[in-house]
């Protein structure tokens, strides 16, 4: 049985449980144990219509523990009034529910948590799994999540920016643990574009595409860091790459520039050089410029410094640094790299060593050190 | 989220404020202070914020590698050892600021007298995972 398939049904079929009138908490639950039964049974005996079964099977879910529930009594009669489940509007139930798992009242652990839990249809054990915490610790996180929205009602549009926020921490933040959680970020991301027309929607789609296109080629067999200039461009991802340029393309031309597709405008340039000599700097710095005039984001000015540095020399790139604050995450790396492309080594060397003890990730702090080691070597032959 | 390491040590960081050796204190005091200890264990799990928390025997022995074919060479305890590390609390949260207000309320656990011990806890980020969009 195709899991992915699976779990694609469940915002529609949650959705659908709490428009008619199921609390948010106790619905979810209903629907966690419809999933497991259709694990079980589907593969001797598959539906014909697979979301109307997981509808069926979750609402029943739902009155039975609605029903064993003696303090929900008033409720239960409510409920048992609705209409049989027949047919609902998947496409906005899924909307919403985007919408409630992204509210700004819960913290972004909490919107991630339960953004994977109810739209992407995980089990808390995977999104443990998947955040290194123990599942006791997700599972109170998702509980509390479920509480502070459940009063939330299903009548007026969220705000697609905070849905766009949690998405992109998923696909940005992710360990590589037995879930995927970049393809279950693009995976999500698509199907809200395919619940809603928005230009940023869109263009975060793209950015994920660019990016994941890029993975084969990111790290080495022994899971070293590998920068974009000496990656091996022949394992892109050429299929993604394609499908990122056509929806990037399509959303600019709506005229609607925002943060994310001014970033996947970036990425695609990068994805458009044959090799990192042929990358169109000139371009991309044009894109950091509005990148800082949609967001004033200080790391992306760090990141034009550096594209800079490419289109006009590393002095440049040099002299748009040093007016950048200097705790700044990665600006001790990004002076020891344009340091390095202007023939400073002894000064790149200590600025790399630097940097590596500033960093935040234990891949990026080995390829520092690396590269200070190299410069090192080099200079002691 | 990122997580966070509240390592606590026997010595090796600056003196409590509250600063008398637990085997001079009350049984009650005791009671008191582990009962804290694991409340705050509960209640950081109840906000999906507890990873783990370990408490280690001050004696430890080192250990090296000597050479193909030969046992490890064990050595210590080395009653000198500046540093002495009494246990952790793994935490994943939200900010550094919350970090810090966690560190500051494990630090307020009840110790000689009932009163808060002030001791000084040492607080260090996990290294992460790189991210995924870098240009």
């Amino acid at each position: 049985m195709d899991a992915a398939f699976l779990r694609s049904l469940t915002p529609s079929v949650l959705g659908a449980l709490v428009r008619r009138g199921a609390d948010f908490a106790a619905a979810e639950d209903a629907v966690q144990d419809a999933l497991v039964e259709a694990v079980r049974v589907w593969p001797t005996a598959p539906p014909r219509d697979p979301r109307g079964w997981l509808l069926t099977v979750a609402w029943r879910r739902f009155l039975d523990a609605t029903r064993a529930d003696t303090a929900r009594r008033r409720r239960e009669d409510r409920v048992d009034a609705e209409p049989a489940p027949g047919h609902a509007p998947a496409v906005d139930d899924t909307l919403q529910l985007y919408f409630l798992c992204a509210h700004p009242a819960l913290t972004p652990a909490s919107a991630v948590a339960l953004t994977l839990r109810a739209v992407g249809g995980l089990t808390t054990r995977q999104i443990a799994q998947a955040y290194l915490v123990p599942e006791a610790t997700m599972a109170q996180r998702i509980s509390r999540a479920k509480r502070t929205v459940s009063g939330v009602r299903f009548d007026r549009p969220g705000d697609v920016a905070t849905v766009l926020r949690v998405l992109y921490l998923v696909f940005n933040e992710g360990y590589l643990g037995e879930v995927d959680l970049s393809a279950e970020a693009v995976r999500l991301t698509r199907q809200l574009a395919a619940a809603i027309d928005h230009p940023e929607v869109a263009g975060l789609l793209a950015l994920m595409l660019l990016h994941h296109a890029r993975r084969p080629a990111r790290t080495a067999p022994d899971g070293s860091l590998v920068p974009l200039a000496e990656q091996d461009r022949g394992r892109w991802d050429t299929a993604a790459i394609a499908e990122g340029v056509e929806i990037l393309q399509t959303a600019l031309a709506r005229d609607r520039l925002g943060e994310f597709q001014a970033q996947a405008a970036i990425a695609a340039l990068h994805a458009d050089a044959p090799t990192a000599e042929e990358t169109d700097w000139v371009q991309i710095v044009e894109w950091y410029d509005e990148l800082v005039r949609l967001t004033g984001s200080p790391i992306a000015r760090l990141n034009r410094a550096v594209a800079l540095g490419e289109a006009d020399g590393p002095r440049a790139g040099l002299a748009e640094l040093s007016g950048l604050d200097e705790t700044l995450p990665r600006h001790t790396a990004a002076a020891a790299y344009l340091h390095e492309r202007a023939g400073d080594t002894a000064t790149a060397a200590r600025l790399y060593a630097e940097a590596a003890r500033k960093a935040t990730s234990l891949a990026e702090r080995d390829h520092l050190t690396r590269r200070a080691a190299r410069l090192n070597n080099s200079r002691n032959v | 989220m990122a997580k966070y390491l509240l390592l606590k040590h026997y010595r090796g960081g600056p003196a409590a404020v509250n600063d008398v050796p637990m085997d001079q204190w009350t049984p009650e005091e005791i009671s008191a202070h582990m009962q804290y200890m694991h409340d705050f264990a509960a209640r950081l799990e109840e906000t999906g914020e507890f990873v783990d928390g370990q408490a280690l025997a001050p004696e430890g022995t080192f250990v090296r590698y000597d050479g193909e074919g030969r046992p490890p060479v064990t050595d210590g305890p080395f009653a000198e050892t500046k540093d002495l590390i009494a246990g952790w609390m793994v935490i994943d949260v939200d900010t550094y600021e919350r970090a810090v207000e966690l560190a500051g309320e494990l630090s307020a656990a009840p110790g000689a007298g009932g009163k808060p011990i002030h001791e000084w806890l040492e607080l260090r980020p996990f290294l992460t995972a790189p991210p995924t969009v870098t240009d």
